[in-house]
């Protein structure tokens, strides 16, 4: 295995955009992220493509060829992944593991999803297939559904209260509000929050992540060829994919994620540091209580308390762990299959101190963890200045 | 079959508002997950009063493939 760089990122806006397909905005994200890396497309040697849906939502399948072509890249391997929502995460971890393999030099991961071409009861049907379709999702469970029966047993065990879940919403909305790219910019209050249209009990609409379009991209090479492209390239210093149950029946304790601990603690000791080494993180709030229990599961709260951290301001902007500073899945937006990748090109963002009215003052060091469904897919990266 | 014959414990709830395409015209219906007198866990439909974590409750009926509880009879 060898040290692997990020050396180039390109990112859409992400929202509701009834112009563009989902070929276009994975080709401007493509682009912006190869002019960025100072690469040239004949040196790309493999393409990785997140997408969850593509398929169901635009009909269109064979997405991986279909859009390298759009980027002029044909020729080279060109592969969809798909792991629900850590789709971009995981295509990530395929780029990663063939870079530190030595197979290729230079590859581009992309994610994408085009997703509001379609009616709400829709995308919650097509979103839910991310489900167990035998069992919870057949009884009539969505997405929200089965986060809500997750926050309801987090509440009931370590007495979460719906104002914690709130602070969540509020802070996120604060960050994305200075996001240029980001869906959501509005400013809300706690009184707002917790006044939101019911869309599962206890979860309201403020509780829930965005139906977007958007596209992400990051160029990964060798670290000793990182030079060649950039000035400041960005360690990949820790990373861990893993997988869990599917169905949330089938697990002991619906209050944690086995997957995003397990992927947290191999991404530490990989990188040689602990939680309180992380100077910023990306989380993965695809609803307000996923933030509170990615922050337990991540050692960076103890077990049960992450509403008071919340509540408490530790992870806004002038926290002790500022999270999701680019206003997160609430508020920048949850294109899905874009969504890891967007997490990674945010981090590095950051550490290269490119991140404008988002940027923070401790930035050397920030981890991102992506999650698939309600659980069984998560990737954690950690990405660290060089 | 096995719930039919055992009552169960409400592990967890929610109440469902925006619903899925299939079920638009159900909404709002009130889902759990419980765990059967066996330890088995199922997820399933909550007919009649609306019940919480801890509430006793027993099989109803199988409808379209969707299994049934309520509150058991005698409170929790």
């Amino acid at each position: 295995m060898r040290p692997v760089a990020v050396i180039g990122i390109g990112k859409t806006a992400f929202g509701a955009f009834p112009d563009r397909d989902l070929k276009s905005l994975a080709v401007e994200a493509g682009q912006k992220c190869i002019q960025d890396g100072h690469v040239k497309p004949s040196q790309i040697e493999a393409f990785y493509l997140g997408n969850f849906a593509g398929p169901s939502f635009t009909g269109q399948n064979h997405l991986a060829p279909y859009v390298a072509a759009g980027l002029g890249i044909t020729g080279i391997p060109a592969t969809r992944i798909e792991d629900a929502c850590a789709s971009g995460g995981s295509a990530f971890m395929h780029a990663y593991s063939a870079v530190a393999a030595g197979i290729y030099d230079v590859v581009l991961v992309s994610g994408v999803e085009k997703m509001t071409s379609q009616p709400t009861p829709r995308v919650a049907e097509i979103l839910a297939g991310a489900g167990d379709l035998s069992g919870e999702i057949k009884v009539g469970g969505t997405f929200p559904a089965l986060f809500a029966m997750i926050a309801r047993r987090h509440m009931h065990q370590y007495g979460t209260k719906k104002e914690e879940l709130a602070a969540v919403a509020v802070k996120n909305h604060a960050n994305g509000a200075r996001n240029p790219l980001a869906q959501m910019r509005k400013l809300i209050t706690i009184e707002q929050a917790l006044k939101g249209k019911p869309v599962a009990d206890p979860l309201n609409l403020y509780d829930c992540s965005l139906v977007s379009d958007g596209a992400a991209a990051v160029l990964l090479a060798p670290l000793e060829r990182a030079s060649e492209f950039t000035s400041k390239p960005v360690l990949v210093a820790g990373i861990s994919q893993t997988s869990d149950l599917l169905a949330l029946e089938e697990k002991p304790d619906i209050t944690t994620f086995p997957a995003v601990k397990r992927a947290g603690e191999k991404a530490y000791r990989m990188a040689g540091v602990g939680p309180a080494d992380i100077e910023f993180a990306e989380l993965h709030d695809c609803f307000t209580i996923a933030e509170i229990i990615a922050l337990e599961d991540l050692g960076f709260c103890k077990k049960g308390e992450g509403g008071p951290f919340s509540a408490a301001g530790c992870t806004a902007r002038e926290g002790t762990k500022p999270t999701n500073p680019s206003g997160g899945l609430k508020a920048k937006g949850h294109p899905v299959g874009a969504t890891g990748v967007a997490q990674i090109a945010d981090v590095v963002s950051q550490i290269r101190g490119e991140a404008g009215d988002m940027q923070l003052p401790r930035h050397s060091m920030g981890l991102a963890q992506n999650l698939g469904g309600s659980g069984a897919t998560a990737v954690v990266t950690i990405l660290k200045a060089i | 079959m096995t719930h039919q014959k055992s009552g169960a414990l409400v592990y967890t709830e929610t109440v469902v508002y925006s619903a899925p395409e299939a079920f638009v015209n159900d909404a709002p219906y009130q889902m759990a997950i419980v765990i059967r007198d066996d330890g088995s866990r199922l997820t399933c439909r909550i007919a009649g009063d609306r019940v919480a974590i801890d509430d006793r409750v027993e099989f109803v009926e199988m409808r379209d493939g969707i299994p049934y509880y309520r509150k058991a009879a005698g409170g929790n």
